[in-house]
């Protein structure tokens, strides 16, 4: 569903990825492992177009995308979860939905109501500011944000960067229905027991450079690997 | 000099009532430049030719129509129409190509825009002055508290409230302006979750340079129509929209209160000296408020 070849991508004059490839197929849970700065939120980036690679492409669901402008590739179905969150402070959480939602000929489509059912609690503060929300709460809103835009493929930075333990269970919780619903994730995470737990394959991810590649299962037995990239 | 003028509370009353149509002027044109900084973060230098070129379309249809009350109701309306089509090609001409390029292009272009549109009502209207009466309905005065109220001052005061309305039901209300505000604070995100940001930016550029327009147009009948008339307003939108904080609508509103009755009363008070009143109360808000008086949008 997704093939990343061979990417250079800059913040500025910062070189950050260095000649970076990766495959995600479609219904797989894909990780990206790597310590803070390893390049994995402008691995997210660069997919979605928001921070656009000089060398190398991009293809997702058989188009190249590479150079696209982001509302394109959101249209095409890729949905986007950023490590900061950045809900839309200043509306609601209906208004972050709503301005987000678009429908699609399909059944078991999102919309707003489904959300409201998948992510309960948002449904009793709907009408309150996003800005004024909890961490879990706003990383709950970026998540269903994403998903009334009714995507194939969901981009999911550190979606368990700060929140408390038990928000966190709710939230691995949660991913595993949405590949149970037929979402393919692409999941960027520090913490490895959520990551870990979660995925069907990993990378790892070491100064804009891949290191390894495999099976959860492959990676949890190489405890080379895990000690030289993964342990602080 | 005299200072002896005897002020009595129903000069008072009427230079207050006087200061507030000003005020729904300098609201109008503000407000509109507050919208487009807020949601482009770009101060639109042009936005005073605009609403000059609102004044002289507004003058131009009413003569076409003869100065019949027909053709005033025409021109109010088509004059802001006529800006925001002009403002609509040039966004989508020009503008919308530089977005991605720093602030001080997208500066420069709208200096540039000021140039042009200056020359071109030049080239047009010709440079003296021109004026407009409005209909006979609006002509006269109106007795308030005893004293002779001009009725198209009177006219202009309705106004002020329904585009504040308008302006709040358009923010607040419709998927246009829930995306505008979006856009406002984090732009990417907004494109990342399917919207193209050009076409927001693009309308929010139109409905802010109509407003410009239609604060020309309103004003016409009540001021020569002249070159410089962009000068004036644009000094004046800028020191608005910062007392009342960058991007702020409602504080384009309190902003112009301030700046629109200091004014009207500091002629009450010191006539030699009206002039300072605004500006003074400009320094005092600032000093206290730097950011100004309602949180900046960005």
């Amino acid at each position: 569903m997704l093939q990343v070849d061979g990417i250079q991508s800059f913040y500025g004059s910062s070189h950050i990825l260095f000649g970076l490839s990766l495959t995600v197929n479609r219904g797989e849970i894909v990780c990206l492992l790597g310590r803070n700065g390893a390049g994995k939120s402008t691995t997210m980036k660069s997919i979605m177009g928001l921070v656009p690679p000089r060398q190398g492409s991009i293809r997702f669901k058989d188009e190249n995308i590479t150079g696209q402008k982001p509302y394109l590739i959101a249209r095409m179905g890729m949905g986007f979860v950023p490590d900061d969150r950045r809900v839309f402070f200043d509306l609601t959480v209906d208004e972050n939905l709503e301005i987000s939602e678009r429908r699609i000929e399909k059944s078991d489509s999102w919309n707003r109501d489904r959300v409201y059912d998948f992510f309960q609690p948002l449904k009793h503060i709907r009408s309150r500011k996003a800005g004024l929300l909890s961490g879990g709460e706003q990383q709950m809103l970026t998540i269903a944000r994403a998903l009334v835009t009714n995507p194939e493929l969901l981009l999911l930075d550190e979606p368990t960067e700060g929140l408390a333990p038990m928000i966190v269970d709710m939230l691995e919780h949660r991913i595993r229905a949405l590949r149970d619903a037929g979402l393919t994730i692409l999941l960027a995470e520090q913490n490895q027991k959520t990551a870990l737990g979660l995925s069907d394959r990993g990378y790892i991810l070491d100064n804009g450079v891949i290191r390894y590649q495999g099976a959860i299962k492959d990676l949890q037995e190489n405890e080379e690997v895990m000690r030289k990239y993964l342990l602080v | 000099m005299d200072f002896s003028t005897t002020i009595t509370f129903n000069g008072l009353i009427q230079q207050f009532i006087v200061g507030l149509s000003r005020t729904t002027i300098l609201f109008i044109v503000s407000s509109g430049l507050s919208l487009v900084l807020g949601v482009l973060r770009i101060p639109n230098v042009a936005h005073g030719s605009l609403y000059m070129l609102g004044a002289f379309l507004c003058y131009s249809v009413a003569t076409l129509f003869g100065n019949s009350p027909i053709g005033f109701w025409f021109a109010i309306l088509l004059a802001p129409i006529g800006v925001a089509i002009i403002s609509l090609a040039t966004e989508r001409g020009l503008f919308c190509h530089l977005y991605d390029r720093e602030h001080l292009m997208l500066l420069l272009f709208t200096f540039a825009l000021m140039l042009i549109f200056h020359d071109a009502v030049k080239l047009i209207w010709g440079s003296e002055y021109r004026s407009l009466t409005p209909p006979v309905i609006f002509q006269g005065s109106l007795p308030i508290l005893g004293m002779p109220f001009p009725k198209y001052n009177l006219f202009l005061l309705s106004i002020g409230p329904i585009v504040a309305v308008g302006l709040w039901f358009l923010t607040q209300r419709t998927k246009i302006g829930k995306i505008a505000r979006a856009a406002a604070v984090d732009r990417d995100m907004v494109g990342a979750v399917g919207i193209n940001v050009s076409w927001v930016f693009a309308s929010v550029f139109v409905i802010g340079c109509f407003l410009a327009g239609l604060g020309g147009a309103l004003v016409a009948p009540t001021q020569n129509i002249t070159q410089g008339m962009d000068h004036t307003i644009i000094m004046e939108a800028f020191l608005i929209v910062i007392i009342g904080g960058l991007g702020n609508v409602w504080g384009a509103l309190l902003g112009a209160l301030i700046f629109g009755l200091t004014d009207s009363m500091g002629i009450m008070i010191l006539p030699q000296f009206s002039i300072v009143f605004p500006y003074a109360a400009v320094v005092i808000v600032l000093i206290f408020r730097p950011k100004g008086l309602l949180r900046a949008t960005w």
